[in-house]
């Protein structure tokens, strides 16, 4: 990098509220988790996009996200031992590396990311949404758990809406199978009051997540809405949609992104607050977690901010103006479940970043491309050059994996990341001349 | 083909056909009749209701290891099955200009997203991505296939297809229940004499069948059948029976499967171009016709690792072909990157170990040249079986 690319300053990471209260939040569903087999409380796994978490609350069934425990096993550390026992047993190396890592954690005890053990589950609910894996991968489970699944399987908006067809049968599905099979599971009866009042949560969060994403708008951007956008999400993608805990969550996040918007500072950082944003991008695909930290740091270090990301609307696209209705609970959570990033397609996808890299004022977009994840990854090459040829801004290609360190090989990903922005530097230098 | 050709000649036809990138049978009967003719992805299509609509289905399985992917690798990472790079590779330069549509139905994410290019790469081209449902009851999953199905007759009829009839559909599902027979029938053939009917043979057979309209392909099958009967050169070897699963969708290499027979395999039972046998009998034809073709798709698809399994037993499916076709052992044999047949695989292992089956795996991919690997292992694999079974 040129001289111009000093490093920004930066001060000694301080958790900020909201990540304290996110810590115990998650703590404490954890806590419960372990305490089930005692306590008797239920739980159903099932997955991040697409999910029905306010129909379970419902049903007072405890969540479980096998995806999010396996990024959570990566960012421990363990993912590699995981992955090496799934492969023992038979799973290929060519697939999907959350898989192995959770066939794996599963084989070495269960125990969840705060060291405690994960109960069995009660049920899988396999909301079939914008991933094929999904389906396998609770069939896996069914055979190691020998417990009942519900499947949920949500169209593809192939023609990049929903129709009526689509939603009815979303509807129907949820209507004629996941509500009894939860009835049955749980002990208890369908309570659509219950329901609306968590819907009615939800939407409150949901309106304070997007106020955070859309902050990015501004310069500079005072979160980082890849690395930084991983912990706003949490609790909204995972157990916690649809609770007054994520309403007061997202409520001090507000706040807080509104005192650095207030104070013009930019976003937090693996070393603190960063200052002097120098690349404003905007990021497909979902990150790395094995080297999370590591990762962050290659962008933080350049001065490179994340202003949007289209991993943060894995678990919905509020920012699109998608709000859970309590008025109409089925009909809601069914258009839910059929938004998802991932269930939306190519030409969409395009659109969608094309979008960002405008409002955004982005100087360019990054595509880290998951060696084991299909559905983010065919077809991000036509992405990479259908963007750039519609915003006339440059695309970066970057390939990792989402558990497997294997497939993170830091120097490559640095040399390139390091190339695109000096790249940047010297569009605009030339921009300027 | 006329009733007086010789088995070699039917045989090499059926090779020509397959090497047809060009798909000149197709623009043929274009020429001949003014139909459309619309390319399908594996697995599944209804091609009943195509050819009720006096449409062509056209199936597409990728290349072969003769088509030098130059473009379609500039749209694929390196850890992405190789079918969707020779898919487009075809399109783009121009083997498959003369479909008016493409069909990608709903099997794994890689066809799923290669749709969404389809649409922006050939913008004036029918794109429909065919969704068929997981869910298999009549009133839910039943009701959304068939919503599926009438938005695709629509669509067909708006680019000048022959408005869909039940009379029609009728008919169209007579021809495939005729053709299914007979391909059900050389499965049989096959599985009692395997000498009969090579693989290699039968499976040029079945792709030919892709790119014919079903009476010529229901035409060449049965000669194929009377050929092979009336052939008393063709004399058993001592091979191993194996049941081969696994190559769904992209497809081997002929070559592979040749090299799987002079490795000593008898291979009695596949899912290659599966699907000439995804819906497993015959389909109904009295009463409604469409509410026929939903329900064969619900109750009698095949058991593929596309398909979610809920009540039933993982692997049941697969030691039921074992049973029924006499092999002594599987060969688990699927594309590098393929999801579905990966993600399953450990399952059906499972099934095949517990039931004492024995089975080995490789993996390739279309344009994979060098068997000598795998002809080694298919080689021990048989060897192993011919000394082993019944002790």
């Amino acid at each position: 990098m040129s001289s111009r690319a000093k490093p920004p300053a930066v001060a000694d990471a301080v958790k900020d509220a909201s990540q304290i209260r996110q810590k115990e939040m998650i703590a404490r569903h954890f806590d419960r988790l372990a305490a089930a087999p005692q306590t008797g409380e239920r739980c159903a796994y099932t997955f991040v996009p697409g999910n029905l978490t306010e129909l379970l609350l419902s049903f007072d069934l405890l969540p479980v996200l096998p995806e999010i425990n396996s990024l959570q096993s990566a960012m421990r550390g363990k993912s590699a031992e995981y992955i090496s026992i799934a492969e023992k047993l038979g799973h290929s190396e060519d697939v999907c590396t959350y898989v192995k890592s959770d066939i794996g954690m599963l084989r070495s005890g269960n125990i969840g990311p705060t060291g405690q053990r994960l109960p069995n589950p009660d049920i899988l609910l396999l909301s079939y949404t914008g991933c094929f894996t999904f389906m396998k991968w609770f069939e896996l489970l069914r055979e190691e758990y020998r417990c009942p699944v519900v499947m949920l399987h949500v169209p593809y908006q192939a023609d990049g809406h929903i129709t009526d067809s689509m939603r009815r049968y979303v509807v129907d599905q949820i209507r004629t199978q996941v509500i009894p099979q939860l009835e049955r599971v749980s002990g208890r009866a369908y309570d659509e009051d219950r329901l609306k009042q968590c819907l009615t949560l939800s939407a409150q969060a949901e309106d304070d997540l997007v106020w955070v994403l859309q902050s990015a708008k501004g310069v500079p951007s005072p979160i980082d809405a890849y690395f930084g956008a991983v912990y706003y999400v949490g609790p909204i993608f995972s157990s916690f949609r649809g609770t007054t805990d994520a309403v007061a969550y997202y409520r001090e996040l507000r706040a807080e992104i509104a005192e650095r918007v207030r104070l013009g500072k930019g976003p937090v950082t693996p070393d603190g607050d960063m200052d002097g944003e120098r690349f404003r991008v905007v990021v497909e695909g979902p990150p790395n977690w094995t080297s999370f930290r590591q990762f962050w740091k290659m962008f933080s270090d350049l001065g490179a901010v994340s202003v949007a990301s289209t991993y943060s609307k894995v678990g919905g696209m509020y920012d699109l103006g998608y709000r859970h209705d309590p008025s109409n609970p089925l009909e809601t959570m069914a258009d839910y479940c059929l938004g998802c990033y991932t269930n939306l397609n190519l030409p969409t996808r395009i659109d969608l970043l094309t979008r960002y890299l405008d409002e955004y004022k982005a100087d360019g977009f990054l595509i880290n491309s998951i060696k084991s994840c299909n559905s983010f990854s065919a077809g991000q090459l036509h992405i990479l050059r259908e963007v750039e040829s519609r915003s006339g801004k440059p695309g970066g290609f970057i390939e990792s994996d989402l558990v497997d360190p294997r497939y993170f090989s830091a120097a490559n990903i640095r040399n390139r990341l390091e190339s695109y922005f000096q790249m940047l530097d010297q569009r605009r230098a030339g921009g300027a001349a | 083909m006329t009733d007086a050709i010789a088995l070699s000649d039917l045989v090499a036809e059926a090779d020509r056909l397959y090497r047809d990138y060009a798909l000149s049978s197709v623009m043929q009967w274009k020429a001949r009749t003014g139909g459309l003719a619309v390319g399908y992805l594996p697995i599944y299509v209804p091609r009943e209701l195509l050819h009720a609509m006096d449409v062509l289905p056209v199936g597409l399985m990728g290349a072969r290891d003769d088509l030098e992917i130059i473009k379609g690798d500039a749209y694929y990472q390196s850890y992405i099955c190789h079918i969707p790079r020779s898919t487009i590779e075809l399109g783009l330069n121009g083997s498959l200009g003369c479909l008016d549509g493409m069909l990608f139905p709903a099997i794994c994410d890689v066809i799923r997203n290669l749709s969404g290019m389809w649409s922006m790469l050939f913008p004036g081209v029918m794109v429909r991505y065919l969704d068929v449902p997981q869910n298999f009851d009549a009133a839910v999953g039943g009701a959304f296939y068939r919503r599926e199905l009438q938005e695709l007759a629509a669509e067909l009829e708006r680019r000048g297809a022959t408005p869909l009839s039940p009379e029609r559909l009728r008919a169209s599902i007579a021809a495939f229940n005729e053709n299914r027979r007979l391909v059900r029938g050389l499965y049989q053939l096959r599985s009692r004499q395997p000498w009969t009917v090579p693989t290699h043979e039968l499976y040029l057979l079945l792709r030919a069948s892709l790119v014919m309209p079903v009476d010529a392909s229901t035409a060449m099958f049965a000669q194929y059948q009377a050929l092979v009967m009336a052939d008393d050169s063709r004399t058993p070897l001592d091979q191993a029976r194996v049941a081969l699963t696994g190559s769904f969708c992209e497809q081997p290499p002929i070559g592979l499967i040749r090299t799987l027979e002079r490795a000593g395999c008898y291979i009695v039972d596949d899912d290659f171009v599966q699907v000439h046998r995804y819906i497993q009998h015959d389909i109904p034809i009295d009463g409604d016709p469409l509410a026929s073709l939903v329900t064969a798709f619900l109750e009698d698809g095949v058991a593929s690792p596309t398909r979610y399994i809920g009540d039933g037993v993982k692997g049941e499916s697969l030691l039921r072909r074992v049973k029924e076709s006499g092999a002594e052992g599987v060969l688990f044999c699927a594309p590098s990157f393929c999801d579905p047949a990966l993600l399953d695989q450990p399952m059906l292992v499972r099934a095949v170990e517990a039931a004492g089956v024995t089975w080995t795996a490789f993996k390739y991919s279309e344009n994979g040249g060098q068997f000598q690997v795998i002809r080694e292992q298919a080689g021990t694999f048989a060897d192993s079986i011919k000394l082993w079974s019944g002790v």
